[in-house]
């Protein structure tokens, strides 16, 4: 999984101070919490950008707190913790397991046709979160995007019109990018893909589809 | 601490006001902030020793030194990001009780404390205000046998600290952006990544300890 070498996709600053600020949807959240896990230089960047929040926190305004508050913490420490325990028993990181509820063999698939398979994630409404499987040779309709749409590859490749992406690597894309991708002969596909915005696409059995495939 | 502006640069900046749509880009002028010139000792309280008296002695008064220091912060923080006073007064005791049960996560080659409380603070705030989850990365830990050494803690909580002075002479314009993305209510595609801070070296020590953790988790 660390195998960082391999990674030649990567996730933007925008992106990355985005996640530090706290400011992207659920959906793109995950995104990129599953690509850190995956990536120690966009984990190192990512975390130099929590460090800007850390020095705004140093610097900015105080507003005093009750009189009683440490009195108040200590008692709400002496609760005890309430930390979840995470997922560990599965064949993707953590963040992605507490998702799809353990293991990539858990997931119901959806048909969306050509052989290509989905299934949407559940998060908050302002961004889409899916997996998709892509069967070794098969092809994504053709789509253009609205607003901005990352693609996380998972397992095996694919490629469009502008790279190659292989196991751990993300394309961002943006409005300007009509895309085809297609998986690589010799293993299915599996990607991790956010939406903030429904996808266009140029033919018009997909478009009709749309509605359906909430994709 | 002090430092000259006039060799600065401009850089450009582009900061989206649509999310989708029609684009409007902004410019802004950001000016590169200079690093004051560090002496070359040990920082100042950096907390971390706090942290290693709460996780190792359970020890009550260090925890409320770092409240008394941080308290007030983080609820300055919750607030601003719309929070009500009462709201971000009970967060706050959970962010603060969340420091203790988790002291022994931290890990001061790779965070300083101010920034490792703010990044609790913030996945409070997601929790609380905007009722998402928050997907976190895979957590690294050192092993029980194993401890980041003293020399790349100091480096790390030495280069927190520039960042910090790097902030406070930066043109209070630039400083508000950066704020505003982080303290405020900007959507990700309003968030310019250009800061004119210097983020190259903390960057690359982070780089740094990642690589020597791995090495002890094989
Ligand atoms: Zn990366």
């Amino acid at each position: 999984m660390n195998d960082m070498t391999q990674i030649k996709h990567h996730l933007t600053d925008q992106l990355m101070m985005g996640y530090a600020a706290g400011a992207l949807p659920e959906a793109f959240n995950l995104v990129v919490a599953t690509h850190l896990s995956m990536c120690d230089s966009c984990r190192a960047a990512a975390q130099a950008y929590d460090a800007i929040g850390g020095a705004i926190l140093e610097t900015d305004t105080r507003v005093s707190v009750a009189d009683d508050a440490l009195a108040e913490t200590l008692a709400l420490i002496a609760q005890g913790p309430s930390v979840p325990k995470p997922l560990n028993n599965s064949d993707v990181s953590a963040p992605l397991a507490a998702y799809i509820g353990g293991s990539l063999r858990d997931v119901k698939w959806r048909s969306v046709g050509m052989g290509v398979r989905q299934a949407v994630l559940s998060t908050s409404k302002l961004a889409t979160a899916r997996l998709l499987y892509i069967p070794a040779g098969a092809a994504v309709p053709d789509h253009g995007h609205r607003g901005t749409e990352l693609t996380l590859v998972l397992q095996g490749a694919f490629r469009d019109a502008t790279a190659r992406f292989a196991e751990g690597d993300v394309e961002v894309a943006n409005e300007d990018l009509n895309h085809t991708p297609v998986a690589e002969i010799g293993e299915d596909c599996i990607c991790l893909a956010a939406t903030d915005a429904p996808l266009r696409f140029n033919s018009w059995i997909p478009r009709i589809a749309q509605p359906f495939l909430r994709i | 601490m002090f430092c000259s502006l006039d060799r600065s640069q401009e850089v450009g900046a582009y900061l989206y006001q649509v999310p989708y749509g029609v684009l409007k880009p902004i410019r802004l002028h950001y000016q590169k902030a200079c690093i004051p010139a560090v002496k070359k000792t040990a920082p100042q309280n950096t907390w971390v020793q706090h942290l290693k008296r709460i996780q190792a002695d359970e020890d009550q008064q260090a925890f409320a030194e770092l409240f008394g220091h941080f308290a007030p912060r983080i609820k300055a923080f919750l607030m601003k990001s719309g929070a009500s006073p009462s709201m971000a007064e009970e967060c706050t005791q959970e962010v603060m009780a969340t420091l203790w049960h988790k002291a022994h996560l931290f890990d001061p080659s790779r965070a300083s404390v101010a920034t490792w409380i703010f990044t609790i603070a913030r996945n409070k705030k997601i929790d609380a205000l905007r009722k998402q989850r928050r997907p976190e990365p895979e957590d690294l830990e050192w092993g029980p046998q194993a401890e980041p050494e003293a020399s790349d803690v100091l480096v790390l909580q030495q280069e927190s600290q520039q960042l910090t002075q790097a902030m406070t002479v930066l043109p209070s314009q630039q400083r508000d952006l950066i704020t505003k993305a982080y303290f405020g209510d900007l959507s990700h595609s309003e968030i310019a990544a250009e800061t004119g801070l210097p983020l190259g070296t903390i960057k690359s020590r982070l780089r740094l300890a990642l690589a020597k953790l791995r090495q002890t988790m094989k």
